[in-house]
């Protein structure tokens, strides 16, 4: 294993995702990132100078739609596929940790 | 320049540098990325459709309207609308739904423009951007409605998806009646085009504010972000709060950090909400599901050539019919109220448009752009004013009597008032009898205490039954006095 | 694979025709599926859900339809199984996830609709890897699929489901995702045919995002011509797919007799290594067949192939990351209670995401944060238009380009899951297609180490589909024996 990622870059990693891993987790997933970032350095050597990224497969641009209403979704129907809800809207606990 | 908005901050030496970042909801039918209704005021989560609740499978497709409508704002304040393209910006929070805030990040629509106050300053604008809003939470028990201490929260998706411009001004702001005249500019802008109502009540325009102070001459300090100011007074009360706060830490030899602070209205201060250190990392890339906005010339020219007269230039217009500077109250205040086509309408009728201007502003300030009154019936009555036909007094008893009935003649309602013109002789007939039968206020007027003045030109108005015009009573009696 | 000794079609082009002239019921074609399903479902595990009832239904009311005349649609009664990523409404859509299942989406995807006017028949949900992301299909919430030819081996993935479906004769068409190789590698192993459009061809509208930039749906078929027929089916612009080509539905079936005569079919000099020699014995039958039926082969270089492999490792998984941000307990879906909500969002994702899932979040999340993006996914957005345009310069001297779909043919349950990289690997000749958004399929040519089905991997340029088609219906018809 390379130290191409640290354990500490990885624990933000995972807080930034929302994601909790045991310390034990953590060691092995620093592990596994390693491995495939060695992998992955294959492309340190190209020299990518003056080459366009390539966010999107086809050139397409000014796709937009007219400002016209549609149906919206039952209310009824989504509140009761979401984990709770009350009053006609959906219910988290406290917002606490994430900034007003 | 009038002192009276740029004149000098500044605090123990320090002056303030102050940018502006004004998110703006858009007067558009849908949302910004789909077809649900952008109204406020309807029962929570009825608005809502996979894209705007960021379902599993749900793809953003962009509202025409609303790239119009930032063009509207974006060539309002001379901005250069170019290629631009989306980007998702990432972080947590239950009013966000898909986890990402599809926003413009390095490539915005508008960029480099700038907005003159009323007063001639220039506040340079770096960009206007498209993004979404977030959805709304209210907090559940605890104290009023706060996050500390709720015990749950509730979200409604209606407003999440909306369409919101943020315009980002340059730090060119020096004292807080400038930041004040520019979100008001700002927004008559806006109401102008007809790119947003703007009503900061509502919350369909928000105001943030980057804050920092200096030694004038000096690097820029560190700044603050301060979130939350949610009226034109507001925006004057923290910017000001936050730049003594700056000065004073500086001044005890502490020095600035970086953060977003909160403005508390109730407490007129503002409070830490977070330092840079744990801001969030939002990982910005381009959108992927949305391309390219590249709004071809012609587009670009016919949405320019469509906008209406700036309230700058309608001040202008103003200002120079009435003989007035373009910040004069009078002027802002009309201006502010649309009333001004109709103060030039009435010029146009052959009236007098300074008189004119007085009367809207003092008397119209419940009517719309187009007052009841017909141009022509008030030009008349500013004309009888000029000819001396009637007092100050007179004009405003006819002017309420034409706004009661909807118009009229106003030489008709004047004559049935009986409001006649004062021969000259019978006024000073009146003036004698007022120093006859006050001999002692006369002797103190005359020995120079002016105060004397107002019973004697109370006995005359008294006399007249108030048809007397004061300033030629005060005329006459200093004649008399002087003589 | 299907055991339908009489002759009763078996084709979605027979079914359909059987069907729309009243020669056959769609009822009994349906019952004839669902008999297949109840006698080897339980070995294979293809499905997340077979929707009998509702297929049952849907058959009566076809058949109705054509008692009274009425065009029932050019895949009419025909028996598809779609990959559990897209949205049917008020169906259960889980993407093999536990974070999702249970969720019945309020809306259909835009491909539903279009098969729904199309007269095909909804038969149930297929396993995948979970959000597609893997390519065995053993990374599902609900337990692997496995491969039809031998239920040792994985079906490939992560539309594995789906491939094993067809294969298995429970359906006569499916539809799969392909991200980097989703149905083009699990049909190799499967020993059926399996294409990936042209992004933009088919609407991504209600298919559930892994990598928005690479996703692509397309279909699964025992015959090159069934896939054209459902390819023509489900293509066609989409209003609400801002990435939607906007042009009619592709035009592939009428030219798929044209043969390969003159046509410049190209073989890559430098392609990477790593193909087993029974896959690289078949490929170049391949080219010979191709010759004998009157092409040209050219040899071409497309150097920048071999590093389609870390682009689409840094870009894939850096979308992913924001992509699945969604799942947080909010709105739909599962949550784990807790005293915050930000603890909650937590608790709900590191308990609803299974490994590889969480792997690839953390891998894109970092790709993407601050200090890593120019690095990493900035330059991987460079590196894929640099295969971009190295496929443009090979297309200068080739019409289509052929390699093989899998590097290998189908591996036993458990070989590569200790080992992410290794499971990785075995999309090194599918991915750049993703990449660069051309169209690529895997059409069954033979078969290799212990009888299990290869496939060869057929790639044309952009919206090319009609060559990439021929290619594939001239190596249909001389399949080694
Ligand atoms: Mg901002
Ligand atoms: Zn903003």
């Amino acid at each position: 294993m390379s130290d191409r990622i640290t354990p500490e870059a990885v624990a933000k990693v995972a807080k930034l995702a929302r994601l909790s891993l045991s310390d034990d987790e953590l060691l092995h997933a620093t592990h596994q990132l390693s491995d495939m970032l060695d992998h992955f350095a294959d492309i340190d050597a190209l020299d990518l100078d003056g080459v366009t990224p390539m966010t999107h497969p086809t050139p397409i641009a000014n796709v937009m739609r007219e400002d016209i209403e549609m149906d919206c979704l039952d209310r009824d129907e989504v509140l009761a596929a979401a984990p709770a809800a009350e009053d006609g809207r959906f219910r988290v606990p406290p917002i606490i940790g994430l900034d007003d | 320049m009038s002192d009276a908005i740029t004149s000098e901050w500044t605090f123990r030496g320090y002056e303030m540098v102050v940018g502006l970042e004004v998110h703006v909801e858009l007067a558009t039918r849908t949302k910004l990325f789909s077809a649900s209704p952008n109204r406020f005021g309807d029962e929570p989560n009825t608005n809502i459709d996979p894209v705007t609740l960021g379902l599993p499978g749900a793809l953003p497709v962009l509202n025409r309207q609303a790239v119009e409508l930032a063009m509207r704002l974006g060539l309002a304040v001379n901005c250069t609308v170019q290629r631009s393209t989306f980007a998702r910006k990432n972080y947590f929070y239950p009013d966000m739904p898909k986890a990402y805030q599809i926003s413009q990040y390095d490539e915005p629509i508008c960029i480099d423009g700038w907005l003159d106050l009323p007063d001639g300053f220039r506040v340079g604008i770096e960009r206007a951007h498209l993004e979404e809003d977030t959805g709304k939470s209210t907090h559940v028990g605890g104290t009023g409605g706060r996050i500390h201490g709720s015990e749950h929260s509730l979200i409604d998706f209606n407003r999440a998806g909306v369409p919101l411009v943020e315009i980002v001004s340059r730090p060119d702001i020096r004292t807080p009646e400038q930041a004040k005249a520019y979100v008001s500019e700002l927004r008559a802008i806006l109401v102008a085009v007809g790119a947003s109502d703007a009503k900061m009540e509502e919350g369909s325009m928000r105001v943030d504010a980057n804050v920092s102070v200096r030694l004038p001459g000096a690097e820029f300090g560190t700044r603050c972000e301060i979130k939350n100011v949610n009226s034109v007074r507001s925006v004057g009360r923290a910017i000001e709060y936050e730049a003594q706060r700056q000065v004073g830490m500086l001044e005890a030899g502490e020095s600035i950090r970086q953060e977003t602070r909160h403005w508390d209205e109730t407490d007129g201060r503002t409070h830490t909400l977070r330092s840079k250190e744990d801001a969030d990392d939002y990982r910005y890339f381009q959108e992927p599901d949305l391309v390219v906005v590249d709004p071809d010339p012609e587009w670009i020219e016919r949405v320019r050539f469509s906008l209406p007269v700036l309230p700058a230039a309608r001040r202008v217009l103003l200002a120079a019919a009435t003989g007035q500077r373009p910040d004069a109250e009078a002027i802002l205040v009309v201006t502010d109220r649309d009333q001004d086509a109709y103060v030039l309408a009435v010029a146009a009728a052959g009236g007098d448009a300074s008189r004119a201007l007085v009367h809207v502003k003092e008397a119209f300030a419940d009517e719309g752009a187009r007052p009841s009154v017909p141009a022509a019936a008030l030009a008349t009555l500013t004309r009888m004013e000029i000819d001396g036909e009637l007092t100050a007094t007179q004009a405003k008893q006819v002017l309420a009597e034409l706004a009661a009935g909807g118009g009229g003649d106003a030489r008709a309602i004047a004559a049935a008032k009986g409001f006649e013109a004062m021969d000259a002789s019978e006024l000073e007939t009146m003036v004698d009898a007022a120093i006859a039968a006050q001999p002692e206020a006369w002797a103190k007027y005359c020995s120079g205490e002016g105060k004397a003045l107002g019973a004697l030109v109370g006995a005359v108005m008294k006399e007249s039954r108030g048809q007397a015009d004061g300033k030629a009573v005060t005329a006459l009696l200093e004649r008399r006095r002087d003589a | 694979m299907t055991d339908l000794t009489d002759s009763f079609p078996t084709t979605a082009i027979d079914i359909a025709w059987n069907v729309r002239n009243n020669i056959v019921r769609a009822t009994e074609v349906v019952e004839r599926h669902l008999a297949e399903i109840e006698r080897r479902e339980d070995d294979i595990h293809a499905f997340n859900l077979v929707l009998a009832d509702e297929a049952r239904e849907r058959a009566a009311e076809i058949d109705d339809a054509v008692s009274v005349g009425r065009d029932v649609g050019p895949l009419a009664g025909v028996p598809i199984a779609l990959k559990d990523n897209m949205c049917t409404r008020g169906i259960p859509t889980t993407c093999s996830s536990k974070i999702l299942d249970g969720w019945r989406p309020p809306y259909d995807a835009t491909v539903v609709t279009k098969l729904r006017e199309a007269g095909a028949i909804v038969i149930g949900k297929t396993n995948l890897d979970e959000f597609a992301m893997g390519s065995s299909t053993e990374n599902s919430a609900f337990g692997p699929t496995r491969n039809p030819h031998d239920t040792t081996r994985v079906p490939g993935g992560s539309s594995g489901g789906s491939a094993a479906a067809v294969a298995a004769g429970f359906a006569a068409l499916s539809l799969g995702s392909d991200t980097g190789g989703s149905i083009r590698q699990p049909a190799a192993l499967c020993g059926v045919v399996g294409v990936k459009p042209t992004y933009g061809a088919v609407s991504r509208y209600g298919l559930i995002a892994f990598a928005s930039s690479l996703d692509q749906i397309g279909p699964f078929s025992t015959t090159v011509a069934d896939a054209s027929l459902l390819l023509e089916s489900i293509s066609g612009h989409d209003p609400l797919d801002s990435t939607s080509i906007r042009q009619g539905s592709l035009d592939i079936t009428r030219q798929l007799d044209f043969g390969v005569a003159g046509l410049r079919v190209g073989r890559i000099t430098d392609l990477p290594e790593g193909a087993s020699s029974d896959v690289v014995e078949r490929l170049e039958q391949a080219f010979d067949a191709l010759r004998d039926a009157g092409a040209e082969i050219v040899d071409v270089e497309v150097p920048a192939f071999t590093y389609g492999l870390t682009a689409y490792y840094l870009i894939a998984p850096a979308e992913a990351s924001s992509n699945l941000a969604r799942y947080d307990g909010v709105r739909f879906g599962n949550r784990v209670e807790a005293p915050d909500t930000n603890a909650m969002y937590t608790a709900t994702r590191t308990d609803g995401f299974g490994a590889e899932v969480k792997r690839r979040i953390m891998l894109g999340t970092y790709a993407l944060s601050a200090g890593y993006y120019d690095a990493y996914y900035g330059r991987a957005l460079k590196v894929r238009q640099r295969i971009a345009d190295d496929f443009a310069r090979a297309y200068e001297r080739a019409d289509v380009l052929l390699t093989p779909a899998s590097p290998t043919v189908a591996f036993h349950l458990g070989d590569k899951t200790s080992d992410p990289m290794s499971m990785y690997l075995c999309d090194t000749y599918t991915i750049p297609s993703n990449l660069t958004g051309e169209p690529a399929m895997s059409v069954p040519f033979g078969t290799g180490d212990d009888g299990l089905p290869v496939g060869v991997q057929v790639l044309a340029p952009a919206l090319q589909e009609a060559m990439m088609f021929r290619t594939a219906a001239v190596l249909e018809q001389r399949v080694p024996r």
